[in-house]
């Protein structure tokens, strides 16, 4: 079934689109952040809830997303080295 | 006339008419089923309750409040998508199972006492495992055996007690168990049980390993079935006896968290969604530990929300099993060339758990994480934004990422069948309804009046920057490589306890009392030994005294004599 069709996401290049698509996206979420908490500052709309302080840094939830996303992923692999277990080790 | 049974009942009643019908006949009899109750519910105004008396106690076996009543819609609606899922099934057993499991479900959160609690309880265990033995292999089999040993461990841990807090207060009624100050250390043994055997079903840490055992070795349909009920019928029994009980705050957070590591590097992808299960019941115990009318609308919106998301989750990586035979990350890859409508819903499923805005985990999450910033709780609202992130690699990545994209592993199969392929369009087009939508369901959340807005602008920025930056970081890591591959293997969790150092320490301790005995034979004195083996064997072997049936008069006998020895020593202590 269909064996021979070539899709879009098999061109390596459209891979590297989707890649800096992100990265741009990111970019522009960074910068909408920005915009947004200055408009904030001239009073003209309101930035959003700041409970803690830290939470109303200029892109804290982008940086926190990334660091925590990589962090977790890390701290899987290094728990892996203890955990893993061939798969027959229960029978 | 329809109005006046039990809520479930239908389903349990009807369940037991299904062998009765031709095999091709039966599916669309689990069709009807829950329709039926559906159209039952909705003639149930709150406060409708019928009672029962047994012995000095009374049953309320019915209590209609606006709590049960949503955890009823959301289980008769995924009762029917699941059965529209299962159309294409020709087991009996299975069938009859499902119907069983869903109204015993259904009948628990009616319940308004807890003896009735109990029986339904117990119930959702026992009809829950055909489910699980339906798979019909050996590694199911003992797995479903492990599930019905704690299942049905929590139902008498329950009645356990049941008993001793009816004992002590002269109450059966099922409502708020905890005190006003929430302190599970000031509570009653009798309810400290009770809390303990909800928290078995939800899955608590330590207490959870069932379900990442048993789900992956449910059938194909049976694992969405499972994913409904079980756990969120303790989320309701919790939300409705423990609201604003402390110790669920630190606890809930940890259940996001902890799951979120294994899920990284689980290979079989429907344990992965288990992990996963786990780590979304987590932010509903927050909300129940919080136990403010915002908190406990956002836990009861987030179980709906989630039943929804998550079955879909467990319908599309069981039309990956039911078509490649096989849900291990390491076989599977590039599936969306021949499953794209699969995919698209798996897409769905996944932005809707990772709280993506537009899709239905956002405007519910969002409420518990909202009553946590509120109340300045830095820790805990630090650690659920941790497990957002986790959501976002486990559910959100891993699981569309590793079955349709990666790498193309060759596999080309038919798209999942057409049953299966309605019910999982009309799982996520309910996802994105509610997410874009959500007034309706605030609508029907127990308390009323609260006002939440999900969509602001603020809000939905910070969303968005968490998980696309997120999902940035998957990029990374995986153009880097640093992104771990995934490797056949089971990882140790909890259950190495149960399943493997308890059968060790049982044959050691065998081994060493057969050691005893055989040094007793060589070095004592072997013929005191024999002797006293004779002994043994005369008293209690098959012509012993103590092993003759005795006559109801010898019985009678020792019985007087014995209340005569009673007497005698009362008398005497007086």
């Amino acid at each position: 079934m269909n064996d021979n069709k070539k899709y879009w996401l098999d061109d390596r290049r459209n891979i590297d689109r989707l890649y800096w698509g992100l990265v741009a996206v990111c970019v522009i979420l960074g910068v909408a952040d920005l915009v947004w908490f200055m408009l904030g500052a001239a009073e003209l709309v309101h930035y959003r809830h700041v409970y803690f302080g830290w939470d109303g840094w200029i892109n804290f939830y982008g940086f926190f997303g990334f660091a925590a996303f990589w962090c977790i992923v890390i701290a899987g692999k290094n728990l892996r080295r203890f955990l893993w277990r061939p798969e027959d080790y229960y029978d | 006339m329809i109005e006046a049974l039990p809520p479930g009942l239908i389903l349990i009643l009807g369940a037991l008419l299904i062998p009765l019908f031709q095999k091709r006949l039966q599916p669309i009899l689990t069709l009807a089923l829950p329709f039926l109750g559906l159209v039952q519910l909705l003639m149930l105004e709150p406060g409708v309750s019928h009672q029962l008396r047994l012995f000095d106690y009374e049953l309320v076996v019915v209590r209609v409040d606006r709590l049960s009543l949503i955890f009823g819609y959301i289980f008769h609606l995924a009762a029917f998508l699941a059965a529209v899922y299962a159309l294409h099934v020709r087991d009996t057993v299975q069938h009859v199972a499902a119907m069983i499991y869903v109204g015993a479900a259904v009948g628990a959160v009616f319940a308004g006492d807890l003896v009735t609690l109990f029986i339904y309880w117990e119930l959702t265990a026992i009809s829950s495992v055909f489910l699980i033995w339906a798979t019909r292999t050996e590694a199911a089999y003992r797995s479903g055996m492990r599930y019905l040993v704690i299942q049905v461990g929590s139902g008498v841990l329950l009645l356990a007690g049941v008993i001793i807090h009816a004992s002590a207060t002269g109450s059966i009624v099922f409502g708020k168990l905890i005190g006003e100050d929430g302190l599970l250390s000031a509570a009653s043994p009798g309810v400290v049980l009770i809390f303990v055997a909800f928290g078995v079903k939800s899955a608590f840490p330590f207490l959870h390993n069932w379900l990442q055992d048993s789900y992956p070795n449910g059938t194909v349909t049976g694992t969405v079935f499972l994913s409904a009920f079980t756990t969120k019928l303790a989320i309701y029994a919790l939300a409705r006896g423990f609201p604003g009980t402390e110790i669920l705050i630190p606890m809930g957070v940890v259940m996001t968290l902890f799951p979120v590591f294994y899920a990284v590097i689980e290979n079989d992808l429907r344990k992965v969604l288990a992990y996963s299960l786990n780590n979304q019941l987590g932010y509903m115990v927050v909300g129940i530990g919080i136990g403010t009318e915002l908190a406990l609308n956002g836990t009861v919106s987030h179980a709906f929300a989630h039943i929804l998301y998550k079955a879909l989750l467990f319908m599309t990586m069981g039309a990956v099993l039911y078509r490649v035979g096989t849900t291990k990350a390491t076989e599977l890859g590039g599936l969306y060339k021949s499953m794209p409508v699969t995919t698209v819903c798996c897409l769905i499923a996944a932005a809707s758990i990772s709280g993506f805005p537009f899709f239905s985990g956002f405007v519910t999450k969002s409420m518990v994480m909202a009553e946590v910033e509120h109340l300045h709780l830095t820790w805990i609202f630090l650690g659920l934004l941790i497990a957002s992130a986790g959501v976002m690699e486990h559910s959100g990545i891993k699981i569309p990422y590793f079955a349709f994209f990666s790498h193309d592993s060759g596999i080309r199969v038919k798209e999942a069948p057409w049953n299966m392929l309605v019910a999982m369009v009309a799982g996520a087009f309910l996802c994105v309804a509610i997410g874009l939508y959500p007034a309706p369901l605030y609508e029907i959340l127990p308390f009323q009046g609260i006002d939440y807005e999900p969509y602001t602008t603020g809000h939905v920025l910070t969303y968005f920057q968490l998980l696309i930056f997120a999902i940035l970081a998957f990029a990374v890591l995986v153009r880097t490589g640093i992104y771990p591959p995934e490797k056949r293997g089971v990882n140790l969790d909890f259950d190495w306890t149960y399943r493997k150092a308890l059968p060790a320490m049982i044959s050691w301790v065998a081994r060493l009392g057969g050691g005893v005995g055989e040094r007793l034979h060589a070095g004592v004195s072997s013929q005191l030994v024999d002797r006293t083996y004779r002994l043994i064997y005369r008293l209690h072997g098959p012509t012993g005294v103590f092993a003759r049936t005795w006559s109801t008069g010898a019985i009678a006998f020792w019985a007087v004599v014995g209340l005569f020895g009673f007497l005698l020593l009362y008398l005497w202590g007086r």
